[in-house]
């Protein structure tokens, strides 16, 4: 059935088989792949601004999509995801100088050492409420920034360290315009590989976790393993997202990873929808463009009476962060299933359009 | 080994330690009766600090008089955040809820940085007399009061809830919000109740601390040091949140210690806190004096 329209009117799946397709639809398929093709030629197109802007969303889009995998898809809360990010930054960087390990096994490498510095302090708190977890996060964001700052053979302590440009087999990718490729090649594995997760028993075994911790372990599922998997594997992405910020900037310094950068990430998810997986890009994409449209709008009414009220020129950087307050607050008021719920509810308006009734 | 150092800190860590414990109680509290996580504690000590601070030095009230109006304006603005902002979310996850005081946190910090500026702001002086004899120990004013102004606090918090109708119906809210609304206690105001009785005392706490150390965003830190006293005495034991302030403030002052003499580290003293919270929680999750049922998975 699903072949025939552009967007089916219900659910029509006969077997398990369909019914756990990565793309619902073919339509959905071939538009994921047509929207990939075209912003192939975002480069070319786009001017620097708008290409620097597309490749954090791409990088931070990373980083948020593991933060959701722990608290969208397990149901656990972490406050120190921006410390994970910011070891993933620091571990891909010290890889590629002091071992001269190609730039292009450095970031999953880094992934894969972040998830298990993730893991030690998820590890006391994995086996106990979520609201513990919180905590003990909260301790490891404080911990870790303080590894940074100390650690001079690692981090450089105060002066920041260099990271190598990203290259493949001796091809040196510098510049955004070739960095964007990169980052396009990680988010759309990343998030192929975590809507292909969330298909298996081990995804499923997660929802069931947040979804009622004790029927799930009746149903035979390891809370505590599948509690330390998801934080693990958050901090994975974190590290990979990290690991490509500090390649994208070519230098790490220890400034941006505290617990503002932590709420952020927090504010991406739950703007973009707990538990989805394309929702996750959205909210990226809202917070990365929320300060900057904060800027435009702050030029744009430059000598204007509300700026001479409210000054925004000297006060830009406090009115943001009361911004990303006020946004969460909103959306977890207003709009708790994020962006992606209003998605599917213009996607259900055009459905039935014009019969919607 | 420098005695004079090491008695002047532990003296300096029993000083702070009963501030951590009096924020901590004040936290302790709202967890207690309405089961938030109150990541915005810090904040609330910075609000009434800079709210006395605001009223001292641009309006010139006297102390005795700038003090209760920041506690009058406390009390209300603690019951306004319950009303309108937690109130709607009884009954959502408890990651909203969470996110909601992690947000306010947020906001407030901004605003009180754009309305106060990021710098340190001195308090204008309360006492007279510097320092006082004690025991041949020459000792600031300003810590005797911080010490006896925790002390009442917690005096009277206990008193509050041991003998005070009202302290009774929280306690039976804490124990089973059902039962005690069918005994005909008002659970929403007994909520309201919490969290503007806990922003009052945060303030207080907000106060001595701006009295000895001056005014400024740094204050909020209090805020995160709620967590290891929190956990180390039991998320719901106001007594425990009360010791476990104590010890964590000596604690840190003894990593201090042990940092400046022996180790070099530097900063250790921050930092000893938190290492202390996840050891806490690998080896006694539910603190000193918590209910041991809080569920293990």
């Amino acid at each position: 059935m699903a072949g025939q329209t552009l967007i089916p009117a219900g659910d029509f799946r006969t077997s398990y088989a369909a019914d756990t397709t990565v793309f619902p639809t073919k339509t959905s398929r071939n538009a994921m792949i047509a929207g990939i093709a075209l912003i192939c030629f975002a480069p070319h197109v786009l001017n620097e601004y708008s290409l620097s802007l597309l490749i954090q969303i791409g990088i931070f889009g990373i980083a948020a999509l593991g933060l959701n995998i722990v608290v969208g898809f397990t149901g656990q809360i972490s406050i120190g995801h921006a410390a994970f990010f910011g070891f993933g930054a620091f571990t891909s960087a010290y890889l590629s100088n002091r071992f001269a390990i190609p730039v292009f096994f450095c970031v999953p490498l880094a992934g894969v050492v972040t998830a298990a510095v993730g893991l030690i302090f998820g590890l006391p708190a994995a086996r106990l409420k979520g609201l513990y977890l919180a905590i003990a996060t909260l301790a490891a964001q404080y911990i870790l920034l303080d590894f940074f700052a100390r650690a001079e053979w690692f981090t450089g302590g105060s002066v920041p360290a260099s990271a190598e440009p990203f290259s493949i087999f001796g091809y040196s990718l510098r510049g955004d315009k070739k960095y964007f490729y990169v980052v396009l090649a990680y988010v759309v594995v990343c998030y192929l590989l975590v809507t292909n997760l969330m298909r298996s028993r081990d995804g499923r075994a997660l929802v069931a976790v947040r979804d009622h911790y004790l029927s799930a372990e009746i149903m035979g599922i390891n809370l505590t393993k599948y509690r330390t998997l998801s934080f693990g594997l958050a901090a994975f992405f974190a590290g990979v997202g990290g690991a490509l910020y500090a390649h994208y900037n070519q230098v790490v310094s220890n400034e941006g990873f505290g617990i503002e950068r932590s709420i952020i990430f927090l504010a991406m998810i739950i703007i973009g929808g707990l538990g989805s997986i394309m929702g996750t890009l959205m909210g990226t994409a809202f917070m990365v463009l929320l300060p900057e449209s904060m800027e435009w709008l702050s030029v744009a009414l430059r000598d204007s009476p509300i700026d001479r009220f409210l000054g925004l020129k000297n006060n830009i950087a406090f009115l943001r962060e009361m911004a990303i307050g006020v946004i969460i607050i909103v959306f977890l008021v207003f709009e708790p299933d994020g962006l992606a719920h209003r998605w599917r509810q213009i996607k259900t308006y055009w459905k039935l359009y014009p019969f919607s009734h | 080994m420098n005695t004079q150092l090491l008695v002047q800190l532990l003296i300096n860590g029993l000083v702070v330690g009963t501030l951590y414990g009096v924020v901590a109680m004040s936290f302790v509290l709202i967890y207690k009766a309405s089961q938030v996580v109150n990541f915005a504690q810090g904040e609330l000590l910075l609000i009434g600090a800079w709210v006395c601070w605001w009223l001292l030095t641009k309006y010139q009230v006297p102390f005795y008089l700038g003090m209760p109006i920041t506690l009058v304006f406390m009390f209300v603005f603690g019951i306004a955040i319950q009303v309108v902002i937690l109130r709607p979310m009884i009954g959502e996850p408890i990651i909203s809820v969470i996110m909601v005081t992690i947000a306010l946190s947020t906001v407030f910090s901004a605003m009180m940085k754009w309305m106060f500026g990021v710098n340190l702001q001195p308090f204008p002086r309360v006492f007279n007399t510097q320092n006082v004899n004690v025991l041949g120990l020459q000792v600031q004013t300003v810590y005797l009061m911080s010490l006896a102004v925790s002390l009442a606090m917690i005096v009277g918090m206990a008193w509050f809830f041991r003998l005070s109708k009202y302290g009774l119906a929280m306690r039976a809210t804490a124990f089973n919000q059902q039962v005690a609304q069918s005994l005909g206690i008002s659970v929403k105001s007994v909520f309201a109740m919490a969290w503007a009785i806990s922003a009052t005392v945060s303030a207080v706490a907000g106060v001595v601390v701006a009295v000895v150390n001056g005014v400024s965003a740094g204050l909020s830190a209090y805020g995160v040091k709620v967590f290891p006293a929190a956990i180390l005495g039991g998320l719901d034991s106001v007594g425990g949140a009360v010791l476990g302030g104590i010890i964590i403030g000596l604690l840190e002052n003894v990593a201090h210690f042990v940092d400046s003499e022996y180790l070099h580290w530097g900063n250790l003293y921050e930092i000893a806190p938190f290492y202390a919270l996840i050891i806490i929680l690998m080896i006694k999750p539910y603190g000193l004096f918590g209910t041991k049922d809080i569920e293990r998975v």
